[in-house]
């Protein structure tokens, strides 16, 4: 069975669950994903499948990749993915994978690419309290000492500061699903998705 | 988004009567204790409600043995088994949170007739 899938985040709302707690859900728009490549130990020296997830215009692709997917079929895909997959000789070139591959219950890993916020400060970027605002403070947002002076001597590795932040992948595990709808190939998962909405996520079985 | 309304709407309830806070309202509660169910009524002022979709909540008042005792429910939660509209009351505002500090007699709210 294929491990993963891709999807397209819808945005967040609540549901009731089975116990009538509200619990809040994203909705994610699931497959269908398309096989555009199995990958054998024999011949890639690992298992995986590549999936091709929303169509787009032939034209807008290029040739090389239109080469590529012909073996598949005629459509075009915007985004193409790798996903590992227990037993690749189960699935052939061209065929759909759908959201049925979860169950409900089940716990998912859940990657996404978060937005940009460019060059970020350390109290976005790191969660620090910051200075005082009022009294004369010079410290209002400012990191404040870094370290310490003739000993070490230097900044030590990995210290939080100011720099580039967002629009990188992120990982989030132990998401549980809540409800999955195979005709309309939506699945609801409990608590929220990295990325931004209508931005792609990959789902993982565990 | 207009996916996400129809999704909420299918959460949503439609046997629920229409009040207003002011209103005396009885809340049926469904309450699961070990295998069995029973239902528990708590009945009250009604002094606010928060609009929204499947996510509407509301809170109800009473003053149990001389202690102000105020719960919020979930307006479309299947936790409620029905809610019954005892009285209409009349008042200014749509959330009454003056009453909190009225007891007695000043605490009475004066009957809708509309």
């Amino acid at each position: 069975m294929c491990r993963g899938l891709l999807g397209k985040k819808l945005g967040m709302t609540g549901m009731f669950s089975s116990t009538g707690e509200y619990v809040p859900v994203t909705i994610v728009q699931a497959g269908p994903c398309v096989v555009t490549q199995v990958k054998r130990e024999i011949t890639d020296g690992y298992a995986s499948l590549q999936l091709g997830f929303e169509e787009k215009k032939s034209s807008r692709t290029n040739k090389p990749i239109k080469g590529h997917l012909k073996k598949s079929g005629e459509k075009c895909f915007a985004f193409l993915r790798e996903f590992p997959v227990e037993n690749p000789d189960e699935y052939s070139l061209g065929q759909t994978v759908m959201p049925d591959i979860f169950s409900i219950g089940e716990h998912i890993t859940v990657t996404g690419k978060i937005k940009g916020r460019g060059f970020s400060g350390v109290i976005k970027r790191h969660g620090f309290h910051g200075g005082r605002q009022t009294h004369g403070s010079k410290s209002k947002r400012i990191p404040g000492s870094i370290g310490c002076s003739a000993w070490p001597a230097k900044v030590i590795r990995g210290k939080k500061m100011p720099g580039q932040y967002g629009n990188t992948k992120k990982t989030v595990q132990n998401l549980e699903i809540i409800d999955i709808r195979p005709e309309e190939n939506l699945i609801m998962v409990k608590g929220a998705l990295p990325g931004p909405i209508s931005g792609l996520v990959a789902l993982y079985k565990k | 988004m207009e996916l996400l309304r129809q999704l909420e709407q299918q959460n949503m309830r439609l046997d629920i009567p229409y009040f207003k806070p002011g209103d005396t309202v009885k809340v049926h509660v469904k309450i699961k204790e070990g295998e069995k169910e029973r239902i528990q009524i708590f009945q009250g002022v009604v002094i606010s409600k928060r609009k929204g979709m499947s996510n509407a909540t509301f809170t109800v008042r009473k003053v149990s043995y001389g202690v102000g005792v105020e719960r919020v429910f979930l307006l479309h939660s299947p936790l409620i088994d029905k809610i019954e509209v005892v009285t209409l009351g009349r008042v200014r505002r749509s959330k009454i949170y003056y009453l909190r500090k009225l007891r007695g007699k000043a605490a009475r709210i004066k009957e809708r007739r509309y």
